[in-house]
């Protein structure tokens, strides 16, 4: 996460994908380990908060493992709302995960690869994940790009499980101001990964942009704001970072 | 606790859970008609990074949880100095992520503490 910009080469050539697998494991046992674990410790946090058990809180991370889906969730499930409000609010907050998977799983196709390993991958499509991949895998022989995501989902998805259970082991035990800077810390770390990971004129656009639309339309339409956001912003960034290719 | 409030919140997470993997299997299926160097490709990107950005954007200044506690002005503070930090020290990812998070924490604890 911390070099600067760099053209697209078949530079990254780990060797084979069992190595690329394990480029992957090192690259997530770093930071973005340690920052999603403590991310989750807020979604532990909260679970211990509105009496759910640590094993619905679990379930939640191995068969989601998508965090503001899995906060939506619990919110309104401690609200009392149906499960129909919930499966469409969470729906809409994942929406996201569609775009992210396409892009992803294009990427990370090579030849003689079974179909169903594409459907096991797209599993661990999340942020943190899909930013790394999709800025270090074009760089890699495309049979080393999914082998290399699943090194560090795994990593992730592990590290996801014991955050969750140590923040629910915490909550209530730390004072208010630590548990706020804990929930904090989910917003700051994906911002700060798409901020530096974001690369080109119209996706750095489409960034920028959506970041100030996301809020507003939210406050004008709370249900549609994100599908707006996604499509209207997106592809206006699309198209004047078209128009400028095109000048240039 | 009773059998309901114990297997309840499973069939919820199911169906949460449920509803997110459809998104990326419905990912899969499109993404083998797509060309990575393509204009599609770019479009549908560009879409993922305004969703994403309108998402994390919405959490920091319009949060559901417990940060809708938390003054908009120290929200919005502590989120640019996280980002200045971070750019400053050339992508300096635990810098700013720190950096963030704790001027969060201090003015929350000033306020509770009547500093502020």
């Amino acid at each position: 996460m911390a070099q600067g910009p760099s053209p697209p080469q078949r530079s990254r050539d780990f060797g084979g994908t069992r190595q690329a697998l394990w480029a992957g494991v090192r690259l997530a046992f770093g930071v973005p380990a340690v920052v999603l674990s403590a991310s989750y410790l807020g979604f532990g946090a909260l679970a211990q908060q509105v009496d759910l058990e640590i094993w619905h809180a679990l379930f939640s991370v191995v068969t989601a493992w998508a965090l503001p889906g899995q906060v939506a969730l619990v919110e309104l499930y401690a609200d009392g709302a149906s499960i129909l409000a919930i499966a469409v609010a969470v729906a809409l907050t994942n929406a996201r995960l569609l775009p992210m998977a396409i892009t992803l799983m294009t990427l990370v196709r090579a030849p003689g690869t079974p179909r169903w390993q594409y459907y096991l991958a797209a599993h661990w499509v999340a942020v943190t994940g899909w930013a790394l991949a999709m800025r270090d895998c074009p760089a890699m022989p495309p049979e080393q790009r999914r082998p290399f995501f699943m090194g560090i989902s795994l990593v992730l998805w592990t590290v996801s499980l014991l955050g969750t259970a140590l923040g629910f082991a915490l909550a209530g035990s730390v004072p208010s101001y630590i548990t706020l800077g804990l929930v904090f810390l989910n917003p700051i770390y994906f911002m700060l990964v798409v901020a530096g990971d974001v690369r080109g004129v119209s996706r750095i656009l489409a960034a920028v942009l959506g970041a100030l639309a996301g809020p507003l339309l939210y406050l004008a339409t709370p249900d549609w704001s994100l599908l707006l956001t996604g499509v209207g912003v997106g592809s206006l960034a699309y198209l004047v970072g078209q128009a400028r290719a095109g000048r240039t | 606790m009773t059998e309901v409030s114990l297997w309840w919140p499973f069939a919820v997470m199911l169906a949460g859970a449920a509803v997110t993997y459809a998104w990326r299997a419905l990912g899969v299926v499109l993404s083998g008609r797509i060309a990575p160097q393509g204009k599609l490709f770019e479009w549908i990107a560009c879409i993922a990074y305004a969703l994403l950005s309108g998402l994390i954007a919405r959490m920091i200044l319009l949060p559901a949880g417990p940060l809708a506690e938390v003054p908009l002005a120290d929200r919005l503070g502590a989120a640019i100095l996280g980002l200045a930090v971070f750019f400053l020290a050339r992508r300096n990812m635990p810098l700013g992520v720190v950096s963030a998070v704790a001027a969060l924490m201090a003015l929350s604890w000033a306020r509770g503490a009547g500093v502020l």
